[in-house]
């Protein structure tokens, strides 16, 4: 009896805080999306789907994060597969380690910063300047969905190789010479034995990037120029620009629903797949 | 496949290397090197509006950082001895407070904040004794601390749990048959056992809270932290003294990543 007091003791301040600073303000932010807008900005109680019914003003956000951050996530998993093998399966045990350590280190520092580093190295003195030298004039790079797309590999690579690389080192290597012994080319190994054998470790680096991609607003905004933005980025001119709370708030709450939706649908698909190589390996 | 590795790495640092080149320009312009200096330092050091960026930054970093080591480590232990329904709650808040995307939690403490505020400003000069001025909530360092202890507590609980699940549970067991109090345990045995993990938790938040750019940017209300600062400087345009910011910044996260790592290791080391 003593010791329940102590641990609801010990919960009760970081409980109040997640209620107060989470629970709570979602709860609003589902109330408002149900409101209206007030005449000189912010909310206005009321209870219509009018909100929602105007999602559509906002489709091209919506259209570009749904088509950039798969396409971002799925880039990412390819230059980051190769990479990850390598660091799992040959690099020597003394490198690996320090080798890993640099892959991950530049994600934990400023994204700011880092998708700056693109602004200037995209930008018209950058690359251009330099293909421009080398013959190729009037290359745009920065403000485009190619920009977009290199500051989101850049930024989310490190988060991909991570998981595909703890999946691959936990893979017994026995397997892979067994598969050699018994007379499979590389490939045939790679494809039958390797590949499956990743596939949790790619389901995760996937899901861990694609989450973070359906909120970003920082590449878009840096080097896509007000000309390629995503949901993250309208919801910043409706509540900091426009000051549209109830609209706002309807389009983060379909973010989110969109988000879990996909990501649900997703783990489904994964698990589907997941029990077909059970089934494949028992027969 | 080597080649390959290399070509990555360039990919991973040339930007970085090509910011920390271009800091030490001593040119005006912020894409043609003219020759080393540490100028562009200087001014940045010197200006009045990064150096309070940096302030409030640090300051909030410090605070949000201690107050989510303290509650999550306390959350953290509690968790271990609760099952039931108390404990699905809060596995599902810590997961719906890392899964949220970061802008839907700025936004949401944004408009849930002003709300409240709204609501207990008018209640609280009424209640104030006439004559003197009632004190008056608005966002600020209070709402920039609250949000970034609710987003690293929930990366604290996940540490410590791990590293009390990696825990000898015969140890507390064996600290208690001999008559310690449960307090003397913890003082004892758990504690000195589980603060690298603290201490790791502790940094970890400090660099989150510090490279935070999204929340803030919605919950800040008058005030600025760095990366808000250095946002709204690049949309000015890109000068060397963005890029010496920059290096600067990355060179303190670095160390405060260098430093967890040693951490955490040194943590597991002892309990083998």
């Amino acid at each position: 009896m003593k010791q329940r007091t102590r641990n609801w003791l010990l919960l009760a301040p970081a409980g109040t805080w997640f209620l107060v600073m989470l629970i709570v303000p979602l709860t609003v932010v589902l109330i408002f999306s149900f409101g209206e807008r007030g005449a000189s900005g912010g909310y206005v109680p009321a209870l219509t789907l009018e909100q929602y019914a105007n999602l559509p003003a906002r489709w091209t956000a919506f259209k570009n994060t749904m088509v950039l951050a798969p396409a971002g996530t799925m880039a990412a998993l390819l230059i980051a597969y190769p990479l990850a093998y390598f660091l799992a399966v040959r690099a020597s045990p003394r490198w690996k380690t320090i080798l890993l350590v640099l892959v991950i280190v530049p994600f934990w520092t400023s994204i700011l910063i880092r998708s700056y580093a693109w602004i200037f190295l995209l930008g018209g003195r950058g690359i251009p300047a330099l293909l421009g030298w080398a013959g190729l004039e009037d290359i745009r790079l920065i403000n485009t969905p190619f920009a977009v797309l290199i500051g989101i590999i850049y930024g989310y690579l490190p988060l991909m190789v991570f998981p595909i690389f703890v999946s691959l080192d936990r893979l017994d290597k026995r397997l892979l010479e067994a598969s050699s012994d018994l007379g499979a080319r590389p490939w045939h190994t790679f494809v039958h034995v390797t590949l499956p054998l990743s596939i949790p470790g790619i389901a995760t680096g996937c899901m861990l990037v694609f989450i973070l991609l359906m909120g970003e607003f920082l590449i878009p905004a840096m080097l896509g120029g007000g000309k390629v933005f995503f949901v993250g980025n309208a919801l910043v001119d409706l509540f900091l620009q426009s000051r549209n709370w109830a609209y706002g708030s309807a389009v983060a709450v379909t973010l989110v629903v969109v988000m879990l939706v996909t990501v649900t649908a997703y783990m489904r698909l994964i698990k589907r797949l997941g029990a077909q190589r059970e089934d494949v390996a028992i027969m | 496949m080597k080649l390959y590795a290399i070509v990555v790495y360039l990919f991973l640092y040339i930007p970085i290397g090509v910011i920390a080149l271009f800091s030490f320009n001593a040119g005006r312009h912020a894409s043609q090197l003219q020759g080393f200096s540490v100028k562009w330092y200087a001014i940045a050091l010197d200006n009045p509006f990064v150096m309070d960026a940096l302030k409030t930054s640090l300051i909030v970093a410090f605070i949000s950082a201690t107050c989510a080591s303290v509650f999550g480590t306390m959350a953290a232990i509690s968790l271990q001895g609760i099952k039931g329904p108390l404990r699905t709650i809060f596995d599902m808040m810590i997961y719906v407070a890392l899964m949220i995307p970061g802008i839907v939690i700025g936004i949401a403490t944004l408009i849930g904040l002003v709300t409240l505020f709204n609501q207990l400003n008018p209640l609280l000069e009424a209640l104030w004794p006439a004559g003197l001025q009632p004190p008056k909530f608005s966002m600020g360092f209070g709402s920039l601390i609250a949000a970034h202890t609710l987003f690293t507590m929930a990366v604290v609980i996940i540490i410590i749990r791990a590293r009390l699940a990696g825990m000898d549970r015969a140890l507390t067991e064996a600290s208690s048959d001999l008559y310690a109090t449960p307090l003397a345990t913890f003082r004892q045995v758990t504690l000195p056992l589980i603060f690298p993990a603290i201490l790791a938790g502790f940094l970890l938040s400090f660099t989150f809270s510090f490279d935070d750019f999204i929340v803030a940017f919605f919950v800040a209300g008058s005030e600025t932290t760095l990366p808000v600062y250095v946002f709204s400087s690049i949309r000015r345009g890109v000068t060397p003294e963005v890029n010496a910011i920059g290096t600067m910044v990355l060179a303190a996260s670095l160390t405060m990543l260098v430093s967890a790592q040693v951490l955490l290791r040194r943590g597991e080391g002892k309990n083998k």
